[in-house]
């Protein structure tokens, strides 16, 4: 890789204290911006879902992923509650329905693609990048295997291969973005669902379908899309019968993109690398001046205890 | 010919002084055959396995492995606890150099040294860690991930493991006898220090900003916009007590390094040292108590988190600020001594409950490490104490050399004004 030296000025500073002195550009994905205008994104229905885990069969089949143990058409493994692993990127849960007593109800998770991602700007060496078309995506080629994306991520995202010596991977859903969703196609996960439970579509499309949903059922459905706001708002987005805390979906999660947290940290640093060489050697210069007027008047300072 | 014997026994009697500690080889060996050595080797050797394990199936083969918890003790321990405990180096030869409490100066020495293995041995707890460890350089040469806070940490540990080599520097010439490197080793002091203090100050907060991305998952009592502070804060008295510490041991065990003086002085450096740690120590718990209250979280303090908090904080912060002020005033040196260990344990326990026991708190299933884990740590650590034993056994760190002058530092002052 060729860095020219402008590109290499650029990189020191931002090394010394990421986007100082000149401000530099913040990373494209989480940057303060309202979201690629055209992003894609998905929109599950709950009401919809009936825990057949077709969506799950499909994402095994188009991203390669190993045979799992026990097969897809065995719904035994409902009776746990799961999280994405290393080796499914999408998985079916089933929660009690508290609205209809012995009924359940149904939620597939994966990836929420947000629009400012956590993971994103955990990740020290932009391994993880939010595509303009909406996918969150995973370069192979850069990652050190740091894991501070999956501490990162409020949703319990991102897997790693932890029993693979020699090229482990971070692991999570792409929204088919190699295969599929970058080609014109919809992911396999939307197309293999029996119920229709997920659409695919132009965010800002979805929404008005969501809304739509809610404003022609409000018996049916609780008044909010999860993810509209959360986290600053995400690609996938979900409509539900229930309220969201029932089925996992974390509530409290608040609407501000995940950047923010550390972004005020990040501002302060120029400060620190200015003021403190200035003030650290002020300090010297001083505590110079105050020995040579001690010498001076022959006084030889006992001052053991002084300093703190 | 004859040359060629002659360079050998010169390269042989180099060896025997330099590295056999004046002994020949079998001598040395025998003289290896020591209690210490001896259970310090099967420490060592019970870990190795396990740490090749590790490489050779992965880090599923020594750790928890858990996609909820995906940070093992190698970084709650080595990286979290590690660089704290580390902060010896900035704060002695900022305090001798730049806040000018030169009586300090013999402790500059060991405290670079241990500040140096600290963050050294950081970086190979990290390489244990890291999933694709040949990767490490990467945020360095060619992948910028310059809107994270760990970007700014792994270019900060790298350049101050550099600085720290080069303040200890003149103790490797000294030691090899190169005086011309060791007078520009000193000539750039003053200027590393401040370099130093400065990563410094930006590291050891940013290691506390890390978890500032997750505010979901740390509980409320730990999460605070003011981390980053604490961290730093807190870093100050982990390395005062850690020198107090150090030297507690190699006074004891390894007194004959020591220059006669330094021995004598130790005990008043010690409570001078207890003193600031004290001081230290009381403003972050009066950091901590506005950090409370700025969020709000006094009802938390009735749940088993809040009461685990209290004992933190009322146990290992509040209390060891009174006994180290009590050390002091009572001029009792084993007391700031013991102090300085018991600090050392509350910040372990401090860095553990924000890295792994407060972190995910609101998940039902919890793992916190797995046995081997703690097998490697502790080989890793003991590999450590002995790389420190090895170099103090050889390089002048407890006593001056004898051409030192004061006026070099003068010089150095004026040499890094001049650059800077
Ligand atoms: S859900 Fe998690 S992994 Fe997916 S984009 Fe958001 S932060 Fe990243
Ligand atoms: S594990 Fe890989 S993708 Fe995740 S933050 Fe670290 S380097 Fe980035």
């Amino acid at each position: 890789m060729k860095i020219s030296r402008r590109r290499f000025f650029k990189i020191a500073a931002a090394a010394g204290g990421a986007g100082i002195l000149g401000k530099s550009k913040p990373a494209r994905g989480v940057e303060q911006f309202t979201g690629w205008p055209d992003r894609f994104g998905v929109l599950t229905d709950l009401t919809r879902c009936v825990g057949c885990r077709s969506c799950e069969a499909a994402c095994n089949e188009i991203n390669k992923l190993p045979q799992p143990k026990v097969p897809f058409e065995d719904r035994s493994v409902l009776e746990k509650e799961r999280r994405a692993s290393a080796e499914y990127y999408t998985y079916v849960n089933r929660y009690a329905d508290p609205k209809n007593k012995g009924q359940w109800v149904y939620r597939k998770a994966q990836c929420n693609h947000c629009d400012e991602p956590a993971c994103a700007s955990a990740c020290l060496v932009k391994a993880l990048t939010k595509t303009p078309e909406g996918p969150v995506i995973w370069n192979e080629k850069v990652c050190i295997g740091c894991r501070y994306c999956m501490t990162a991520c409020p949703f319990y995202v991102p897997a790693y291969e932890y029993s693979n010596a020699f090229s482990p991977n971070l692991v999570k859903c792409t929204m088919c973005y190699d295969t599929r969703t970058s080609k014109g196609g919809i992911p396999a996960c939307v197309e293999a669902c029996p119920m229709e439970a997920m659409t695919f579509g132009k965010r800002k499309d979805l929404i008005k379908v969501a809304r739509k949903r809610i404003m022609d059922r409000p018996d049916k459905y609780t008044d909010h899309i999860y993810g509209e706001h959360e986290v600053g708002g995400t690609c996938w987005l979900y409509i539900s019968g229930v309220p969201f805390e029932e089925v996992g979906l974390p509530t409290d999660v608040g609407t501000k993109p995940y950047p923010e947290f550390t972004r005020g940290f990040l501002s302060m640093v120029p400060a620190v690398l200015v003021v403190w060489p200035a003030l650290l050697g002020g300090f010297y210069m001083f505590t110079k001046n105050r020995e040579q007027e001690t010498e001076e008047e022959e006084v030889i300072p006992e001052e053991k205890e002084e300093w703190s | 010919m004859t040359e060629f014997v002659g360079k050998q026994k010169v390269f042989q009697s180099w060896v025997r002084e330099k590295l056999f500690l004046g002994m020949n080889l079998k001598a040395y060996l025998k003289n290896l055959i020591k209690p210490f050595n001896i259970v310090a080797g099967i420490i060592v050797l019970v870990g190795l396995p396990f740490i090749v394990m590790r490489y050779a199936q992965g880090l599923g083969a020594v750790t928890h492995a858990s996609q909820d918890q995906p940070w093992s003790l190698f970084l709650s321990w080595g990286l979290f606890t590690g660089v704290p405990l580390a902060a010896t180096g900035y704060i002695m030869a900022s305090a001798v150099y730049i806040f000018g409490q030169k009586q300090y100066h013999p402790m500059v020495r060991p405290a670079v040294l241990t500040g140096f293995i600290g963050y050294f041995f950081a970086v190979m707890f990290l390489l244990v860690d890291l999933g694709r460890p040949w990767r490490l350089p990467y945020p360095m040469i060619s992948s910028f991930g310059t809107a994270s806070v760990l970007f700014l940490v792994a270019w900060h540990v790298a350049l101050y493991l550099s600085t720290q080599f080069v303040e200890f520097c003149p103790a490797v010439f000294e030691w090899l006898g190169a005086n011309r490197f060791r007078r520009w080793a000193i000539a750039v002091t003053v200027g590393a220090t401040i370099f130093g203090v400065i990563l410094s100050t930006l590291h050891q907060s940013a290691l506390g900003a890390l978890f500032l991305l997750a505010p979901g998952k740390l509980h409320p009592l730990w999460y605070s916009e003011f981390i980053p502070l604490f961290f730093f804060v807190s870093s100050i008295f982990a390395g005062l007590s850690m020198i107090i510490a150090e030297s507690t041991l190699t006074s004891r065990f390894l007194k004959h390094r020591y220059s006669p003086g330094y021995l004598a002085r130790l005990p008043d450096l010690t409570l001078g040292l207890g003193k600031a740690a004290s001081f230290v120590l009381f403003t972050y718990f009066g950091l901590k108590i506005v950090g409370l209250a700025h969020g709000h979280q006094w009802d938390l303090l009735s749940t088993t988190y809040g009461r685990w908090f209290l004992v933190e904080l009322l146990g290992f912060v509040l209390l060891p600020s009174f006994l180290f002020a009590w050390g002091v005033r009572s001029r009792s040196v084993g007391l700031v001594r013991f102090t300085a260990f018991f600090t050392i344990l509350g910040i372990a326990v401090n860095r553990l409950n924000v890295s792994l026991f407060a972190l995910n708190w609101k998940l039902p299933h919890r793992v916190f490490f797995y046995w081997k884990e703690f097998i490697v740590v502790i080989a890793i650590i003991t590999i450590e104490i002995l790389v420190y034993r090895w170099i103090v056994n050889r390089l002048p760190v407890y006593r001056e050399h004898p051409g030192y002058r004061e006026s070099e530092f003068e010089e150095s002052f004026q040499t890094s004004k001049a650059i800077l």
